[in-house]
């Protein structure tokens, strides 16, 4: 008894952690998500919490602004993800090269803004960007170039991006940087016997050693994409440019604590949750034959 | 649901409620096991009838400025009826948490609440019927006042703070640029013509996508009410005659650019508020504080007036921003709520006291003439008048009704009219969008439309 009782008491912690902060809180956003809040009665008329089954699911896949968000959201994640990437890849390639100075203040300075956190750094860029305020338009109009509008709707998605960058480049520097320093050393002895010149090493001795953490980056980098949330919400009340739902997380939001709809936002919580879950089960499948092959 | 019995309860009338509420609840079990994890909606309609001198713990949710100072003095007074402030958050975030915390049975006894905000807590079952109170204390509100707070003939809150809307306008730029004090809107359209001849750089005023408690005010001076109720039937005029007059108008002159089209309350509007890119401001009584948060630098220039008029004949303004107190259905301490209630919102006191230390604008007639009143707002000393004008422009507010999705039209209209501004469409066919968005929400929710 004792000896088949001891794996359970063992696994008992996590498993009842995992439960009450996982799987309970799961399960009840499901069960919000088939339900809504419904009117009855004379007068003003109360609202009562009835079963609804799938309408929350079928009026979010058909809401427009709910759509809208969603391919809004991914050409953000089409301009971010290989745009963070190359810059950290190429800052993380360029200070390993050796005889390049200044790699510690460099280093540092490409990382520091991973530390602003999101919000004050959508503020620093909102007040770049508004056009009554923006010293980037003060600047071309001094030097007679085309005064860019950075919160027009054409341009606002880059300039939302444009934050997400310059927050994230720092750190998926570090990551890579990182990976590339644990190269054993004697491979660029031998690339180098073997004439190779720095640009080689680096492309072919370097990025195919670093593709799984590269890979490793990319998957959180879309993960972050699904979340993002931070840069247009701040920046929304600065800008006509910016709706109430113009990610899907602020459409959650405003559904949520705005319109006090919180079983359509919880609805539209599993489908963003499902989607994360595919998208990123997806990436890591593809990504991981190439990235991973050799350990197998 | 269950809640410790308090001294009050041991009061005999209350008692006996009590022990019949509990009969009731027996027979019905069954019936209310089955829907166990709905709202519970339950309201009690029957009117107080407790002690309001019984002892009781009072909690009071608000986001009035230093509301604790008037708040000791009520518990200097009463000592065995301590009402106790907390500060939860501000506006519509603070009846979102109100809502979440009626439906795990520990909303608090006294809520702050925007006018537009009580109908959804009505319709959730949290603002208890304070129409038994209204008898006591209407007198003490002019009629516009007190429209806000009634729907369909009963009373949910006791108004606290009015926003009777006036605008603001730089009285040295008006000078400098010989133009005249707009006395119609038509005027303002026609002195908006001559800002951007005189000086091209500058706008009149703008219109914000961001402000739809502002553009509500604008249509209710026009004669709009969005909202009727009549026996449980909603009747939504949001595009009715009246509000797309507004609209058109406005939308005309920020789509020809005589009138800019950027939001309120952003960096940028901060400052064109104070290097006079914008030259006047339709705005509310607590306008001038605003002013001296958002343009110290332009202390004394601004002059406050009279809203400009759609008929200069019969003067109206309306209403933007103000709130009321109400109190949870499930109070256990009703009788001695209505009592702070109708003390806080009536009592010479207390009103003297919320304006000094909270610079409100009480919405109680005698309070708009309280001896705090008789000083001007700090940014506006060349307007010694300035809250004798302000009592006589309030007298002109029409009074709105709100529905129970305000919320949800509020968030439609930002983002229908930053869409608007930004393609430079029809302010008309805006309004027709927000219509049908409004409309169409209230009947997802099951509320009866009349189409």
């Amino acid at each position: 008894m004792r000896r088949t009782s001891a794996p359970y008491v063992f696994v008992a912690p996590a498993v009842i952690l995992l439960a009450i902060f996982l799987l309970v809180p799961i399960g009840y956003t499901v069960w919000l998500s088939l339900r809504a809040s419904r009117v009855t009665g004379d007068g003003l008329g109360l609202r009562h919490e009835v079963f609804v089954a799938f309408d929350n699911y079928k009026s979010v896949l058909t809401a427009p602004d709910y759509v809208h968000g969603l391919l809004r959201m991914l050409g953000y994640g089409a301009i971010v993800v290989p745009v963070m990437l190359g810059l950290a890849l190429s800052f993380a390639l360029l200070l390993d090269v050796p005889r390049v100075r200044l790699t510690r203040f460099s280093r540092i300075s490409i990382f520091l803004p991973y530390a602003v956190p999101g919000v004050i750094a959508s503020l620093l860029w909102g007040f770049l960007y508004l056009p009554g305020v923006s010293p980037i338009r003060d600047a071309a109009s001094a030097l007679s170039l085309p005064v860019p509008d950075l919160l027009s709707p054409n341009t606002v998605l880059f300039s939302v991006a444009n934050i997400g960058i310059w927050g994230g480049v720092g750190f998926n520097m570090i990551v890579l940087y990182t990976a590339v320093r644990g190269i054993p050393q004697e491979l660029y002895d031998a690339a180098r016997v073997d004439g190779a010149s720095e640009v080689q090493i680096a492309l072919r001795v370097k990025l195919p050693l670093i593709t799984p953490a590269l890979v490793m980056a990319g998957v959180f980098a879309i993960i972050a994409t699904l979340q993002v949330y931070n840069e247009p919400a701040t920046l929304a009340p600065l800008s006509d440019s910016i709706s109430s739902s113009w990610v899907p997380l602020m459409a959650i939001y405003r559904d949520a604590f705005v319109n006090n709809d919180i079983y359509s936002a919880a609805a539209a919580s599993v489908v963003l949750a499902l989607g994360t879950l595919v998208v990123s089960a997806a990436a890591l499948r593809v990504l991981q034959k190439r990235a991973f092959g050799l350990d197998r | 649901m269950s809640r410790t019995v308090e001294p009050a309860a041991m009061e005999p009338a209350l008692a006996r409620r009590t022990f019949l509420k509990g009969l009731a609840t027996a027979v019905t079990a069954p019936a209310l096991l089955a829907a166990c994890s709905s709202d519970d909606t339950s309201s009690d309609k029957t009117p107080a009838k407790g002690d309001p001198n019984a002892p009781a713990d009072l909690s009071f949710w608000t986001w009035t400025t230093n509301i604790e100072k008037v708040v000791d003095i009520w518990n200097q007074k009463n000592p065995t009826q301590k009402v106790t402030v907390s500060r939860q958050a501000q506006g519509e975030d603070e009846i979102t948490k109100v809502i979440t915390a009626h439906r795990a049975g520990n909303a608090p006894d006294l809520i702050h609440a925007e006018y537009q905000a009580l109908p959804v807590l009505i319709t959730n079952g949290v603002a208890a019927d304070l129409s038994s109170l209204a008898a006591e204390v209407k007198s003490a509100f002019t009629d516009g006042t007190w429209k806000l707070v009634s729907f369909g003939g009963k009373t949910y809150g006791i108004p606290q703070d009015v926003g009777p809307m006036m605008m603001y306008y730089r009285e040295d730029l008006f000078t400098q640029y010989g133009l005249q004090v707009p006395k119609t809107w038509d005027d303002f359209a026609a002195t908006a013509r001559q800002v951007r001849q005189k000086a091209p750089n500058q706008y009149l005023a703008t219109f914000s996508s961001g402000d739809p408690g502002w553009f509500a005010g604008l249509a209710e001076q026009a004669g709009a009410n969005w909202w009727v109720n009549d026996g449980g039937t909603w009747t939504v005029s949001i595009n009715d005659a009246s509000t797309k007059k507004v609209a058109q108008f406005w939308g005309d002159l920020v789509n020809q650019g005589i009138l800019s089209g950027k939001p309120m309350y952003t960096p940028e509007w901060n400052k064109a508020m104070s290097d006079g890119t914008l030259l006047a401001w339709p705005s509310a009584v607590w306008g001038a504080g605003v002013l001296e948060g958002v343009a110290p630098s332009t202390k004394g220039k601004w002059k406050m007036v009279p809203m400009p008029q759609w008929d200069a004949g019969t003067p109206a303004t309306g209403y933007w921003g103000g709130s009321a107190t109400a109190i949870w259905a499930k109070s256990p301490h009703r009788a001695p709520a209505e009592k702070f209630v109708k003390w806080l919102n009536t009592d010479p006191e207390a009103l003297d006291g919320m304006i000094s230390a909270g610079g409100i604008y009480p919405a109680a007639t005698a309070g708009q003439s309280a001896p705090s009143l008789s000083k001007a707002p700090n940014m506006m000393p060349n307007q010694p008048a300035f809250f004798a004008d302000a009592a006589e422009i309030s007298k002109t507010a029409r009074g709105f009704s709100w529905a129970p999705n305000v919320n949800v039209t509020y968030s439609n209209y930002s983002d229908i009219f930053a869409k608007a501004i930004q393609s430079k469409s029809d302010f008309g066919a805006a309004v027709d969008q927000l219509q049908t968005a409004s409309v169409a929400d209230l009947k997802k929710q099951g509320f009866q439309v009349k189409s």
